[in-house]
């Protein structure tokens, strides 16, 4: 073996979903200042919060950003977390987004070992996923996902078998679905019915 | 006009009425303090900057105007970290400045290089790292917004030095724009309506008043709203004076060491009509077993008190004041249904009248009772005397024994419970209002953190007076020795006359005066109080062994109150 193949080190599979536990997303609208991010964060310990995951970007509007936080509701009741965090001066607005009205989103990087016999499978693998590979070495192949976090879970537990050299994934993006017509569908419902 | 950064913040605390500033200069602060000698501004120089943060505590307490402080960086803005998690707790405007190294340099580890907006993040409202000259009014204008409205509290705003030495143009801002600011003061109406429609069927309502009603300066109309309902209103040690202690239906203080009849009536309570407080577990005890019986109106200017311990049936966020005079309007209209509660003030009476504050009044000493010691200082002082006290059993004391007539004049560490809180805070109390006497009640422990502040006292002739209950120990850490740790002393004796507190006074420029005596205790409060070009401290000599009664033991019920030595 040489040195370069004891680097693959399998992650141990599938981190915990949030969705086992009770979680909720709150997509925070920010000040785009700096040290913002901290004082979200530092609140969230401060007050015994626990964060699942968190991602920022700044918004269309460069006065503002968005951060969106998955929270295990578990340790504080969300109505609390949210007040808090309205008393934070530069926290402009929250929206909460329950997790079955969501589109949840999030990407995933991994390198993989892939070798003449295993290349076709890992390139397989990710089509299913409607991944990309996005950069080849001679042993490895880097590759992306972007899906929901539960395929991805989905996708990791599969990959992980060829052997899993590194991963990253972003911690999930959310905007709330869009209102169906429902007068529409319950029309349809009457006619089938 | 042509500014520099430092010219434009003294300018632009001018500009906010800022008469007077607590501090002491070092190296990243130094341009501040030079336009600072041209300024009308007063500057008091303290001794340890603790010293100036808990000075502009006392100051906003006793004036309700926002407390200053300008320090420098690094030691100096640690040094400040307790008076702004005081404040914090404690809901008081400050506005405090820290010098910060120059910018070039932050994130160095400089000379007296802190991260002080991180360290300060958790205890201040808000804080800003000022890094161009030209947002300093802008920033000034905004902190003193943020302290000052809403549920007040301490900001902290730091100023690196090559900021305050570069030029600005200068401006003063008419307004303020903070899009994610903005305190919701007037109550909902519908909320208001179900509130009063539900204090007029309560059976067993109790008024539950705390600091918040202080703070929104809401005393007259929660005196109106007593008179019409005759609810009995209990006043948190943060809200004592919020009604005037004579008041038949004041019960004053609830809680661990609170009186029978406030922590009984809040347990037998159908509806606690919560003003401007907050469910501390100093009040509540065993939160599962606090009022079991009472529904909850809670209003608060802060959202997030709202359920946060408590659920509250009706919450109402406002101003406390407002909300109140809204809710008098809606009680006027309906004053005609109001249920007949005369029964249940009939039983809080007796409660009253059978369990009030106790101690052995037959006890001739020396040594002195430290209750009599606070009797005879409220009977030789006038209702407007400002009362300051530090952490402790004395401080439970002069909560349970002076009687507080008038709003803000009780001043005190309740959140943080914070030791050496009170001679520094009494000086700030007394530079804001010096037509009014200062007295502080302080414990020999706590006098020993911050007694150098007499220092200050004295050189900036601030004639506060000081009443040290000497039971030569840590003694509230002590009674629970005492009754949780089988009496297995561990770390709590002091000493009574290590220091000598006479001498040391004196070498501080004060008058230092001792009292061993029952009998020599009159003599020596009269003395203090005729002296006023100099402050006073009187070594009283009090009982090691007495113990603050009732008590409700920590972590459990407010039914299981004890009252005095007896129910142990
Ligand atoms: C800064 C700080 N350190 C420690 C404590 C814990 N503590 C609470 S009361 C107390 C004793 C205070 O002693 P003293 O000032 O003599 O007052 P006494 O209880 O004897 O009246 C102590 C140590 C505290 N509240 N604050
Ligand atoms: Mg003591």
């Amino acid at each position: 073996m040489n040195a370069e193949s004891n680097a693959i080190v399998p992650i141990g599979g599938a981190i915990r979903t949030p969705s086992e536990f009770r979680h909720h997303i709150l997509s925070v609208l920010v000040e785009n200042k700096t040290g913002v991010l901290a004082r979200v964060a530092q609140l969230f310990s401060r007050r015994g919060y626990n964060i699942f995951s968190l991602a920022v970007a700044p918004t269309d509007d460069e006065r503002f950003s968005r951060i969106t936080v998955v929270v295990d509701v578990d340790t504080a009741p969300l109505e609390q977390i949210t007040k808090q965090l309205h008393k934070l001066v530069n926290v402009i607005k929250i929206s909460e987004i329950d997790p079955d009205e969501a589109i949840e989103y999030e990407l995933l990087l991994a390198t993989v070992a892939a070798d003449a016999a295993t290349r076709a499978q890992v390139i397989e693998l990710v089509n299913l996923f409607e991944g990309r590979i996005v950069d080849v070495g001679s042993t490895k192949l880097t590759v992306m996902v972007a899906a929901s976090p539960s395929h991805l879970d989905d996708f990791e537990a599969l990959i992980v078998e060829y052997g899993l050299v590194e991963l990253q994934r972003t911690g999930r993006v959310a905007l709330q679905k869009l209102g169906k017509p429902t007068t529409r569908r319950k029309q349809m419902k009457g006619k089938v019915s | 006009m042509k500014l520099t950064g430092a010219q434009a913040l003294i300018k632009s605390l001018e500009m906010q009425g800022v008469e007077v500033v607590f501090g002491l200069p070092g190296g990243a602060i130094l341009p501040v303090y030079d336009p600072l000698l041209d300024s009308s501004i007063r500057h008091i120089l303290v001794r340890h900057e603790q010293g100036a943060g808990h000075a502009a505590e006392g100051y906003a307490q006793a004036t309700g105007r926002p407390g200053v402080a300008i320090v420098t960086s690094g030691p100096a803005a640690t040094n400040i970290v307790t008076p702004l998690a005081d404040a914090y707790m404690d809901s008081i405007p400050l506005v405090v400045i820290t010098g910060q190294v120059a910018t070039s340099t932050i994130g160095t580890d400089a000379f007296q290089e802190a991260d002080t907006t991180g360290i300060t993040m958790s205890i201040t409202k808000h804080n800003w790292l000022i890094t161009d000259a030209n947002d300093i009014p802008r920033v000034v204008r905004e902190a003193f917004h943020v302290a000052t409205t809403g549920r007040p509290g301490p900001v902290l705003i730091d100023l690196p030095k090559d900021v305050s030495n570069a030029s600005m143009e200068w401006y003063w801002p008419r307004q303020v724009s903070l899009p994610g600011y903005k305190p919701t003061t007037k109550g909902h109406p519908k909320m208001v309506k179900e509130a009063a429609r539900m204090i007029a069927a309560a059976e067993k309502p109790i008024f539950y008043v705390g600091g918040g009603v202080l703070r929104a300066q809401g005393s007259d109309v929660l005196a109106s709203l007593v008179e019409l309902t005759q609810i009995p209103a209990v006043t948190t040690l943060m809200g004592r004076g919020a009604l005037p202690d004579s008041h038949p239906l004041c019960l004053g203080m609830p809680g661990m060491h609170g009186n029978y009849a406030a922590v009984t009536s809040m347990q037998k309570s159908d509806l606690l009509i919560v003003l401007g407080a907050r469910f501390d577990d100093r009040v509540t005890g065993k939160v599962d077993a606090f009022a079991p019986f009472a529904k909850v109106v809670h209003i608060d200017v802060d959202p997030a008190e709202l359920g946060k311990i408590r659920h509250a049936d009706v919450p109402i966020v406002g101003d406390v004041r407002s909300v109140m005079e809204d809710l008098l309007v809606e009680l006027e209209a309906i004053r005609g249904s109001f249920q007949d509660i005369s029964l249940w003030r009939k039983e809080i009476r007796s409660w009253q009248d059978n369990f009030p504050y106790t101690y052995d009044r037959t006890h001739e000493g020396p040594p002195l009772k430290p209750q009599y010691v606070i009797e005879r200082l409220r009977d030789l002082n006038t209702e407007d005397t400002i009362v300051v006290s530090g952490v402790g059993q004395h401080q439970m004391w002069a909560s349970q024994y002076w009687r507080f007539e008038k709003p803000n004049i009780w001043i005190n560490s309740g959140g943080l419970g914070t030791m050496g809180f009170a001679v520094p805070a009494a000086i700030g109390a007394k530079v804001g209002r010096p037509d009014r006497t200062v007295w502080v009640i302080d414990g020999d422990g706590c006098f020993q953190m911050t007694a150098q502040e007499l220092v200050t006292a004295t050189t900036e002739r601030v004639p506060i007076k000081v009443a040290i209950l000497n039971n030569a120990y840590l003694g509230m850490v002590r009674q629970w020795q005492e009754m949780f740790y089988d009496e297995r002393y561990s770390e709590v004796y002091l000493s009574p006359d290590l220091p000598d507190y006479v001498k040391w006074a004196e070498a501080m420029g004060c008058v230092g005066l001792r009292v061993v005596h029952p009998s020599e205790v009159d003599a020596a409060i009269e003395k203090a109080n005729s002296i006023t070009d100099r402050p006073v401290v009187i070594d009283f000599r009090t009982d090691t062994h007495e113990k603050v009664f009732p008590m409700v033991p920590s972590g459990k019920s407010n039914d299981e109150i004890v009252l005095g030595e007896e129910g142990l």
